[in-house]
């Protein structure tokens, strides 16, 4: 058992005393505030993390929301064009409709008018015509009067004409 | 003399152990290669257990 | 880098003042060596002499020596305190007094006590003996060890480490006020401290209760694996291949672990439930010692035996350019002897490394057994 005589018990002692007060000084100055700090940091880096998570998730809730917001806009504005649309329809619909109808009464009055002139250009050639046959009456009545030769022709003219008429 | 029969005993029990752990050890790993870290760890304290058995054999044979 | 910077200044420093404190000790050795070749390593049983005593504590710090024209044994290093508690109390004297003698030819006289130093120990002579008589197995007859609390080079070693371990942790906690990811050689650091935490602590202790047993651990692996490397550095030192350090180092994991256990740690190894009541005191009986002396046995033996052998193999391989000098030459020989040595050296640096994370794992594990709590079935 060599060892055991090679065993210094002052060695040992010194050791012991080394050691231990090796101990207490690194676990004072060294191991505690390494540990914290490791540990701190470990904590920092794993809130952190879970920050980025949250903002990510918050982000990604803007970005829907967002693009919910776009979508509807979109959609009101569509909406609105349609109306506008109708609308535009309606009026110039309703403007043919009111131009179709004042035209057709101007064209009706226009007619009337027109018929009534008519009527009275007829009267007043009626009336011209009598007129005129009561002239020509009148002048053949004076002719006659005077010569039997020629009331003759003339009415054998006169005949001729209506016969020809 | 009979020291040194003694150490050798020893030796080859020791190694015996070793190969055992070690080939046991590689088995394990090459059935589950993601356990390696694991088994590696438990191997090389069991390796460190028998090692003491066998230095101690050989400094009380001494 | 400038941690690292300042802390080799510090250390260059630190022992620039204990070398001049000291006074350069470079001194002669007499005549009666028991090399009579002026201390040259050449056979088989000096080179094996030569690894003993390295393998040893020493109270001098000897950096090197060499043999000078006349023939005559120099020594290049600085001597360190020998502090004794003899029979007559306290006795402290420089270990340049021993003249680097180690086999009880040199007597130091103090308070009219003689010490002699055989073999790296200290001893105190007799009343009446005027020099150290030894029997045949070289053992000294007239002469008994004293306590010795001296300075030896492997207390130097663990005051370096200290200091080492200590400024550079307070360092990294001091950037950490300033800033959340250290620089320079913290960023080393903080990564090792991590990996304490988070592979030995963590899943042998629990989550709940690895806080308060991280100092310990990590003060431990630390310790350790510096005072391994140290071990491979050309200064020689051999720290943790001192028994009484690894017999301090595991009984401070038995008394954490004894006085943290759990009232179920308690109840399961003294009266273990599930089992016949006859059984129940041989199986109490079993636990304890498994306890209290085999797993300390183990932690204590283990780190102890690889480092003993890590240091002597690497040593026997350097010694290869002696022995095998005749049959290859010089060339071949250092050749053969340089590539073994580098190759077990860079396997040493691996197990300066694992038997740190051995030792606190081993630790984390004991005490992640005796704080665990368990679920009654």
């Amino acid at each position: 058992m060599d060892i055991f005589n090679d065993f210094s018990i002052g060695l040992f002692a010194l050791q012991l005393v080394i050691l231990i007060v090796l101990l207490i000084l690194l676990a004072k100055f060294a191991w505690k505030p390494i540990l914290n700090s490791l540990e701190e940091r470990e904590s920092g880096i794993e809130s952190a993390l879970s920050e980025a998570e949250n903002a990510r998730k918050e982000m990604q809730n803007l970005q829907a929301d967002n693009a919910k917001l776009i979508k509807e806009a979109r959609e009101e504005r569509d909406a609105m064009m349609k109306e506008a649309r109708a609308i535009q329809d309606k009026m110039i619909a309703d403007a043919k409709e009111d131009a179709k109808e004042v035209t057709a009464s101007l064209i009706a009055k226009a007619q009337a008018s027109i018929q009534q002139e008519k009527q009275a250009a007829l009267a007043e050639i009626k009336k011209n015509v009598a007129e005129l046959s009561i002239g020509i009456a009148e002048s053949v009545i004076k002719k006659e009067l005077s010569n039997k030769k020629d009331q003759l022709d003339l009415v054998e003219g006169i005949l001729k004409d209506v016969t020809l008429n | 003399m009979y020291n040194l029969i003694g150490a050798g005993l020893i030796v080859i029990g020791g190694g015996i152990g070793l190969g055992q752990i070690g080939g046991k050890a590689m088995e394990g790993i090459a059935r589950q290669p993601e356990a390696a870290g694991k088994i590696q760890t438990a191997m090389i304290i069991i390796g460190a257990l028998l090692e003491g058995l066998a230095f101690g054999a050989l400094l009380l044979g001494k | 880098m400038k941690i690292a910077q300042k802390s080799i200044k510090f250390l260059a420093l630190a022992l620039l003042v204990l070398i001049s404190a000291t006074s350069f000790a470079s001194s002669t050795d007499k005549k009666h060596d028991t090399q009579n070749d002026g201390g040259r390593v050449n056979s088989k049983e000096e080179i094996s002499d030569y690894i003993k005593h390295h393998l040893a504590d020493s109270h001098d710090f000897t950096l090197f020596s060499y043999s000078n024209d006349a023939g005559e044994r120099k020594h290049f290093g600085f001597s360190l305190p020998v502090i004794l508690w003899s029979s007559k109390g306290l006795v402290a004297f420089m270990s340049s007094e021993f003249h680097h003698n180690d086999d009880g030819h040199v007597l130091v006289d103090r308070k009219g006590l003689k010490f002699a130093k055989i073999h790296s120990k200290i001893f105190e002579l007799d009343a009446n003996a005027s020099t150290v008589s030894f029997d045949e197995t070289h053992h000294a007859t007239n002469a008994h060890k004293v306590l010795d609390f001296s300075i030896t080079k492997s207390v130097v070693g663990i005051l370096i480490a200290g200091f080492l371990i200590f400024f550079g942790f307070t360092k990294l906690a001091k950037q950490y006020k300033t800033r959340d990811i250290p620089k320079g050689f913290g960023r080393v650091l903080e990564p090792l401290v991590l990996y304490v935490r988070d592979e030995i602590a963590k899943p042998n202790i629990g989550e709940k209760k690895y806080r308060k047993f991280m100092p310990y651990l990590l003060t431990v692996f630390f310790f350790i694996w510096i005072l391994n490397l140290m071990g491979l550095t050309p200064l020689g030192f051999n720290v943790t291949g001192q028994i009484a350090v690894t017999v301090c180092l595991a009984l401070i994991t038995l008394v954490v672990y004894i006085t943290n256990g759990s009232k179920d740690f308690w109840a399961h190894t003294l009266w273990m439930p599930g089992v016949p009541k006859l059984l129940r005191p041989i199986l109490a009986v079993l636990e304890l010692a498994g306890f209290l002396l085999i797993k300390p046995f183990s932690l204590l033996v283990r780190l102890f035996a690889n480092i003993t052998a890590g240091h002597s193999v690497v040593m026997g391989i350097a010694a290869l350019m002696i022995l095998l000098k005749s049959q290859f030459g010089t060339v071949g020989a250092t050749g053969i002897s340089f590539f073994l040595t580098l190759f077990l050296t860079v396997i040493e640096l691996l197990v300066a490394f694992l038997q740190a994370f051995i030792f606190t794992m081993l630790s984390a594990l004991f005490i992640g057994m005796a704080v665990e709590e368990h679920e009654h079935h």
